[in-house]
């Protein structure tokens, strides 16, 4: 086995500590996150909070032990939502050209020319806001720009001659788009998927603050930063610690997501 | 003769990897006297064109002199200060590039650009500049000089850009001008004439050109000198005459034993029915129906018809846009046919998935960099045409691509590399091995050697003639080089702007001419007689001479 690039190390061991989390506080949480207790609102982080209490006196530690299983798996189904539905179109767009693709591509062009946030306010008035209507909301939303991407690496990869070479050896054309146009498609694809996770614990947060997102009171990083947004001079720990967990989880996600495209790309792989 | 009298004298330039100290030219000397012309002539890898950026100090950064001098007019470049070399960039040493297409700047009109260099380095007025620019173009050749200097690059073809270049670089007078591949990127016929309007201006300017190039022919059509270089070493050096004729270090020989040579007469059975035929073909592009108008269509093909013997090597012949892509990308189906009539076996053809003809026609491309998968290792790749063949065992089909491998010439050692771990002429091997395994009836080449440096080529093309002979299929030969088709075909047709203008057998086309365009090409190939001391003369076939050449 060749030595594990540093990026999949950090990337992974981030990753790793957030799955660990996401399934210990199925069982254990050092508070319970959803119990009120007046007599300890707002109270900095100590020996008994760690990361101190919110406005209603829940330990944040603990539910952000909570969130990040809620986090965690809205973003990455709607990810794999978006890059699913997405390849697909941008596939079958960029393969077929002409007027398939002109059509389809109108319909991309005009989604992607709302802004991500209100198409995803549209679509969760019809989904309704829970879990589920937040991921397909986003997921639809994303759709657009993922399909973009595979469709400008189909269109440069099909005029590539060893496409073409395919085809004169007599292969059909599903077979060529899954065998030699989607692997070589990839790169831009999970570069885009990583940078797609981060917007969406984002956006998740963004509709919570709207109230559209996971309803109160479970928490979900997103809401918990944003509901301690008014605190931030009295209380900083409500809106830090959120944040920090967001920002070490996209740092995980990007550093993994590099070391999996190096990976995948021979040409990356040292010579034996 | 005194190291005074010299333009140029690089004397053991060493040139290293600045990180790893990987020596790239090793105790390099050669010398430019004023109005010489000096051609280094090297494969790829040998560090020619690093010694010629070390010339004019401009290595990559990553680059360093390790040992060795380079003196212009007895001073040592690496000793003046930087402000001093760019004193001497562009007004005493001007430089030319190989590609015409990146080397003006797109968004800059073509004025724009030559005047800079003389606002530079030279203190004439505004009226001085436009003036001797104009004048400069129209030498060049350039007829409308006004509506050239307010056009941009992109208006103009390659062979335009590479005179503009030219215009520009030389509008300085520069005392050396350094020529890295000018001619590479452009067509033969094209080739030709660049190549006689840079000699022509350096010697009216008396400028010395240090000329870098792979193509020894060329070359020693217009070198007084010639340097060899191989692996970052000078092998050897002396007047053009000399070394063409008898060659001294073995790697010489070599390259002028590379150099394509006229194969034997095969006998071709004329009275078979041909494997593939096309009839009044027509090929226009662009002509699709968009959604709110019909685009303007380019016929790129105006009725072809051509017949492929079994066991014969058709060449096709023609500059870029002569329509000899298309033909082959007809045959082998990635272009529809608007108009005409394609036969396998005496067969019309009438859809692009036709199964027999699909199979049984096959493509090597010119590019073997781009025609492999780069995320497939080898033994997959030239296995993958085999999945197509139903009822064979995975053992059976991995001796297949074992065998095919071992006729190609590539070990089992190859199975299990990627497409970037092989060399350009190993690639091709790997590709051409694709291309066969099935055994095809008919195997289209287009470019199959374009990309490969001299001697590789040379290899390539005798395994494809090997391969040919062993396993007797029918070829069409697309090429843009006269001298691998004098080589390998049977037969050969001359295109341009998508007509045949000439076809016949391969010592017709070569000896007996007909068409004017078809001699413009020849001249500009030499034919190659060997000497005894196992060198080569060359012999230019002049377009004018050919004309008086009775026709038999």
């Amino acid at each position: 086995m060749r030595r594990l690039a540093p990026n999949a190390i950090i990337g992974g061991l981030l990753i790793g500590i957030l799955l660990l989390v996401a399934l210990i506080q199925q069982f254990w949480t050092p508070h319970d996150p959803m119990k009120l207790n007046f007599m300890a609102r707002l109270v900095a982080p100590s020996a008994d909070f760690l990361l101190g209490t919110d406005e209603f006196g829940r330990d944040v530690l603990s539910r952000l032990m909570m969130g990040a299983s809620a986090s965690v798996s809205i973003a990455l189904m709607t990810v794999a939502l978006a890059v699913f539905l997405g390849t697909t179109i941008g596939l079958l767009s960029g393969y077929s050209r002409g007027l398939v693709d002109r059509v389809i591509m109108m319909f991309n062009d005009a989604l992607l020319a709302f802004p991500g946030m209100l198409l995803a306010l549209g679509l969760l008035s019809v989904f309704g806001a829970n879990k589920y209507g937040i991921i397909v909301a986003l997921g639809v939303a994303y759709t657009p720009s993922v399909a973009r991407v595979v469709r400008g690496a189909v269109l440069s990869l099909r005029e590539r001659e060893f496409v073409r070479a395919s085809r004169t050896m007599g292969f059909s054309e599903g077979y060529t788009m899954l065998r030699h146009v989607l692997p070589n498609s990839l790169a831009p694809l999970i570069v885009l998927a990583t940078s797609m996770f981060g917007w969406t614990l984002l956006s998740e947060s963004a509709l919570s603050f709207l109230g559209l997102g996971v309803p109160p009171p479970a928490p979900t990083w997103g809401n918990m930063l944003a509901a301690g947004r008014p605190y931030i001079e009295q209380a900083p720990w409500l809106a830090i610690f959120p944040g920090l967990c967001i920002s070490l989880t996209l740092l995980g996600i990007n550093l993994l997501g590099d070391a999996l495209r190096d990976r995948l790309d021979p040409q990356m792989r040292g010579t034996a | 003769m005194n190291a005074a009298s010299k333009l140029l004298e690089v004397q053991d330039l060493t040139l290293e990897v600045a990180r790893t100290g990987l020596v790239i030219v090793n105790k390099a000397s050669l010398s430019v006297a004023p109005g010489e012309i000096v051609a280094i002539v090297g494969e790829s890898g040998s560090g020619k064109t690093q010694l010629a950026r070390a010339v004019m100090a401009l290595t990559h950064k990553a680059i360093r002199r390790r040992d060795g001098a380079c003196r212009f007019r007895g001073r040592d470049i690496y000793s003046l200060s930087e402000r001093e070399r760019r004193r001497l960039r562009g007004s005493e040493i001007g430089m030319v590039f190989q590609e015409p297409m990146t080397s003006l700047n797109p968004s800059l009109t073509i004025g724009q650009q030559l005047e800079e260099g003389l606002k530079l380095h030279r203190t004439f007025s505004p009226e001085e500049r436009r003036h001797r620019i104009e004048r400069m173009l129209k030498r060049v050749g350039i007829d409308d000089v006004g509506h050239a200097m307010r056009s941009y690059p992109h208006e103009f073809s390659g062979g335009m850009r590479q005179r503009i270049m030219l215009a520009s670089v030389m509008l300085l007078e520069p005392a050396l001008l350094i020529a890295d591949e000018p001619t590479t990127a452009l067509d033969a016929v094209v080739q030709r004439d660049v190549m006689e309007l840079m000699v022509e201006l350096t010697s009216s300017f008396g400028t010395a050109v240090l000329l870098i190039s792979h193509d020894l022919p060329m070359v020693a059509r217009y070198a007084d000198q010639i340097v060899v270089m191989r692996s970052g070493e000078v092998v050897e050096r002396g007047r053009t005459e000399e070394v063409l004729a008898r060659p001294e270090h073995e790697y010489t020989k070599k390259l002028l034993l590379a150099l394509p040579s006229r194969g034997p007469v095969r006998p071709v059975d004329r009275t078979a029915p041909p494997v593939i035929s096309v009839e009044g073909l027509v090929v226009d592009y662009g002509g699709q129906q968009r959604l709110f108008r019909r685009s303007v269509a380019k016929r790129a093909l105006k009725g072809i018809d051509i017949a492929v013997q079994p066991n014969e090597v058709v060449a096709v012949v023609g500059g870029s846009g002569s329509g000899k892509t298309t033909l082959g990308n007809v045959l082998a189906g990635l272009v529809p046919a608007t108009d005409g009539i394609v036969r396998y076996e005496n067969r019309p053809i009438a859809r692009s998935q036709d199964r027999d003809w699909r199979l049984n026609c096959q493509m090597v491309f010119q590019d073997p960099y781009s025609s492999l998968n780069p995320r497939m290792r080898v033994g997959d790749l030239v296995g993958e045409p085999l999945r197509l063949e139903r009822g064979l065992t995975s053992h059976e089909r991995r001796s297949r691509v074992r065998k095919i491998l071992e006729e190609v010439g590539l070990g089992e050692a190859f199975l299990e590399r990627f497409p970037h771990e092989l060399s350009g002429g190993q690639r091709q091997r790997v590709a051409i091995a694709r291309a066969i395994i099935r055994n095809p009836r008919f195997l289209i080449a287009d470019e199959p050697v374009s990309a490969l440096d001299v001697t590789v080529r040379a290899q390539v093309l005798e395994l494809f003639a090997e391969l040919q002979r062993r396993h007797v299929f029918s070829s069409l030969f697309i090429s843009h080089d006269l001298g691998v088709v004098e080589q390998v075909a049977d037969c050969a047709i001359v295109m341009r702007h998508g007509e045949i203008v000439e076809q016949g057998s391969r010592d017709d086309i070569f000896d007996r001419p007909q068409h004017e365009y078809t001699r413009k090409l020849l001249s500009a190939i030499p034919a190659l007689v060997p000497t005894a001391s196992g060198g080569i003369e060359m012999h230019w076939r002049d377009a004018s001479d050919l004309v008086d050449e009775p026709a038999t």
